[in-house]
């Protein structure tokens, strides 16, 4: 039962989204009646299946949720923007209660009654309008037939007789429409020997000859007597299918001698009421359904459904992720080791060797994208969060959204939505004036926070912005100073200014409110988010607000870097943060102190640092002529150059975890195989750039990128 | 003889559940997701009974059975419908679209296979 829990959990998540996007259309105006059944439909299959698994909190609120949706679908109740705000409110209430339910059991709070008791009220105010309605509809409930109640839960009268068994007669005259929809009074007969004596008799009557017979009539009657313990609830239930489609009576009889009496031919079966065609009252009859039924289909010719999806486990789609890995390097390998002179270019084997290269290459982004996922699941999560957030701030936003189909490995958007929510907080809380603050700077009440996402030159960028005050940089350079983190003498630019928010002990323990300052910093979310290979910058402008601006790449499982040689050894400097690379014998290089170097650049000095010293393959020797300079930039705006022996050609590799098989070491990120079967070393630039002076070296630096490897 | 059993739902949970309590008692399970996809499964092989949801994309159940009434070839068989509602209303729809009977949910695994019992020997 469990995996089948799992499934359903899975299951909501994705009926989750369809809801949240459904609210969306509503809320914009571009909902369909599609869209509003398939919300509906959401949120039924949700409680069908709590129901199946006994939550009885999360059926109850559904049961709710899906009663308003019902009548909106039934174009009863029209969307207003009051209605439009509780449905959002039920959705995010019915998206906890899930993520409670999975975590072990959801319970009622106050605001869970309040908004069972507003969703109730909201179709009260509507039944209320249609009692009225219906006064002036004589006789609403004179349909000509009185319904067979066959209450399956009510009172058990036989049970409450304590006669070891009863007896009954039952009179059971089907009608043809009765065989007609597959129902088969045989197996009725042999339920009812399954319950105790029973003795048959058919009546025939009235069965015409065959030349004449029509079906339709009640022809044969059967008259059932059976003595029983069970009670007469669960007697009625054999004939339960029948209803409409047979004349029926049962009765208790005291003395067997009595069912003699009466005397009763199928046709004159009247105690029984004869129900004809008939149609259910109300709403229901206006089926709209029904309409799709008369879309004739050609049969034999199969129709694939839009998703054919098959599910997989995440592991077995990690381990192909692996092997395919393993692959690319054995064809580099193979390719590397073949490219002898004396090979013919147009060899058979140089063109399969052609053909194993493209071939390899297809195979691995297409393994690449089965862990790919929309970002709109995410997003979606992200417009939870702000609603969240201006109800607890008082403030006024909307999230626009932009994007949301582009792909984005699974595991990326499972780490991002923590960094992302404390952003989007952030974004609410600080960067967002209040609604009377920002008409008085001539903004419009509501503040707009935009999220997009979009593939950038072999990454994935996803932008936060807000259109709040912007940075106040002068309370971010104070802070900073107060905290000791700069010198008060310390001369930034905007941007460095910006990105003290980023650092360490900036903002974890002088939360402004209670609500983004929730024991994380942006420095948690930074590193967070270089956890994940990417990088995080800011851009803001006074009075027009902040952007935070997240570049990721697009799988975890490879890198762009390039292939460096440092004291013989191989080493892989990742594209990332690259920005240039320059020979020595062209670049001005300039003493500076004792022993530094520093390369002048256009727009500044930046220091050199060997890479080979820093690593701790050689002694520091001084930058040789035949040396290049590899242009590192960090986010934070810092720059570096690393002096490296020979620069070789940039490649994707695959990443190989180090702390699984080794330890992490400092300096280095992860490693890799080359196509000549070395391993080469990838180097952890971030940690390469000399930090500001009052920021000391993070010693546990390389714990954050060796979970780029996890992935 | 094993009797063949198709269950459509457009919930992957209820269609495991039922995959679960169905082959569990016996009986051959052929899973749909929807009236469109059951139909398309109805084409390639028949079953013993049909038991199908009723609210879902593309062809509800309603229109699902109604589909299957109209072909000679399944006009007889027996179809239950899954639904959340005991409304008298309910089975009198789902009656008058041509279902055999009906069973709600949730149910109780025992009530669900007494009811195929009541309509598969």
């Amino acid at each position: 039962m469990n995996d089948l829990l799992e499934g359903f959990f899975e299951e909501c998540e994705e009926l989750l989204e369809v809801l949240g996007d459904g609210l969306d259309a509503m809320a914009a105006g571009t909902a369909d009646d599609s869209t509003i059944n398939a919300v509906f439909r959401a949120v039924h299959s949700i409680k069908g299946g709590a129901g199946a698994f006994g939550m009885d909190v999360l059926v109850e609120f559904s049961h709710a949720f899906e009663n308003v949706l019902d009548e909106m679908r039934a174009g009863k109740l029209a969307l207003t923007p009051a209605l439009t705000a509780l449905l959002y409110q039920a959705g995010d209430h019915l998206n906890s209660l899930v993520e409670a339910s999975a975590a072990g059991g959801a319970t009622t709070s106050d605001s869970h009654h309040d908004l069972i008791r507003d969703l109730k009220a909201a179709c009260q105010s509507l039944s209320e309008a249609q009692d009225t309605a219906l006064e002036d509809d004589p006789t609403p409930e004179d349909f000509g037939f009185m319904p067979l109640t066959i209450d399956l839960d009510g009172p058990d009268e036989a049970a409450v007789e304590d006669s070891p068994g009863t007896h009954y007669e039952i009179r059971f005259a089907p009608h043809a429409a009765l065989y007609e929809l597959g129902l088969e009074p045989v197996l009725m007969l042999r339920a009812l020997h399954d319950m105790g004596e029973v003795d048959v008799e058919a009546t025939c009557d009235r069965v015409e000859p065959l030349k004449s017979f029509s079906s339709g009539e009640a022809d044969i009657l059967w008259r059932i007597r059976i003595k029983t313990e069970v009670p007469r609830p669960e007697l009625e239930q054999v004939f339960e299918f029948t209803r409409d489609l047979c004349d029926l009576d049962i009765f208790e009889i005291d003395d067997v001698s009595a069912a003699a009496e009466p005397e009763m031919t199928a046709d004159q079966s009247t105690p029984v009421p004869k129900v004809t065609k008939q149609v259910a009252p109300g709403p229901l009859s206006t089926s709209e359904p029904m309409a799709s039924a008369t879309t004739q289909r050609a049969p034999g010719k199969s129709r694939k459904s839009g998703r054919d999806t098959l599910r997989v486990e995440l592991d077995r789609v990690d381990r192909l992720v692996n092997i395919v890995g393993e692959l690319v390097i054995s064809e580099a390998m193979l390719r590397q080791s073949m490219s002898d002179p004396e090979m013919s270019s147009n060899s058979s084997a140089a063109n399969a060797m052609a053909q194993l290269k493209q071939l390899s290459g297809e195979l691995q982004e297409s393994v690449m994208a089965i862990r790919a996922q929309p970002v709109r699941g995410l997003f979606q999560r992200m417009s939870r969060i702000i609603r969240e957030t201006t109800r607890e701030t008082g403030k006024e936003a909307r999230l626009v959204t932009e994007g949301d189909a582009t792909e984005v490995d699974k595991t990326v958007t499972e780490r991002l939505v923590d960094p992302l929510t404390h952003m989007i907080r952030n974004a609410v809380d600080h960067g967002l004036e209040t609604p009377d603050a920002r008409e008085a700077a001539g903004k419009p009440r509501i503040g707009t926070v935009s999220l997009s996402a979009a593939h950038r030159s072999g990454r994935i960028q996803i932008q936060l912005r807000d259109d709040g005050a912007g940075i106040n940089r002068a309370k971010v350079r104070e802070t900073a100073v107060r905290k000791g983190l700069i010198s008060a003498s310390e001369d930034l630019s905007e941007t460095e200014t910006d990105n003290l928010l980023f650092m360490p002990g900036f903002s974890t323990n002088d939360s402004v409110s209670n609500l983004s300052g929730r024991g994380v910093g942006m420095d948690v979310v930074r590193s967070e988010i270089q956890a994940l290979g990417g990088r995080v910058s800011i851009a803001s402008k006074a009075g027009e607000g902040t952007t935070f601006t997240i570049s990721l790449p697009l799988t975890l499982a490879v890198l762009e870097g390039m292939i460096v040689s440092v004291a013989g050894e191989r080493l892989v400097v990742p594209t990332t943060s690259l920005r240039e690379t320059v020979r020595v014998s062209e670049a001005s290089v300039h003493l500076f102190g004792q022993s530094e170097r520093v390369l002048a650049m256009r727009d500044g000095l930046i220091p050199i640092v060997d890479l080979g010293e820093r690593l701790g393959f050689r002694a520091s020797v001084d930058v040789q002529v035949d040396q290049s300079l590899l242009l590192i930039e960090a986010d934070s705006g810092r720059r570096v150059a690393l002096a490296v022996d020979q620069v070789f050609d940039q490649r994707e590799v695959v990443i190989k975890g180090l702390e699984q098989n080794y330890q992490q070491i400092p300096g280095i990120a992860a490693a890799t195989i080359l196509g000549d079967g070395r391993i080469a070393l990838i180097v952890d630039t971030d940690q390469m750039i000399p930090q500001g002076p009052a920021v000391t070296e993070q010693s546990d630096a390389g714990a954050r990128h060796g979970d780029l490897t996890n992935a | 003889m094993t009797r063949k059993i198709l269950a459509v739902d457009d919930s992957r949970t209820m269609r495991g559940i039922l995959k679960k309590v169905l082959s569990g008692a016996g009986y051959a399970v052929d899973l749909a997701e929807d009236g469109e996809d059951g139909l398309d499964v109805l084409s390639r092989s028949v079953p013993d009974l049909v038991i199908t949801d009723i609210n879902m994309p593309k062809l509800d159940g309603f229109g699902f059975i109604d589909q299957i009434r109209r072909q000679d070839a399944l006009r007889a068989m027996p179809v239950l419908v899954l639904t959340t509602e005991s409304a008298a209303e309910l089975k009198d729809r789902a009656r008058s679209a041509g279902a055999t009977g009906w069973i709600v949910k949730p149910f109780e695994e025992d009530k669900l296979l007494a009811a195929i019992r009541m309509v598969v020997a």
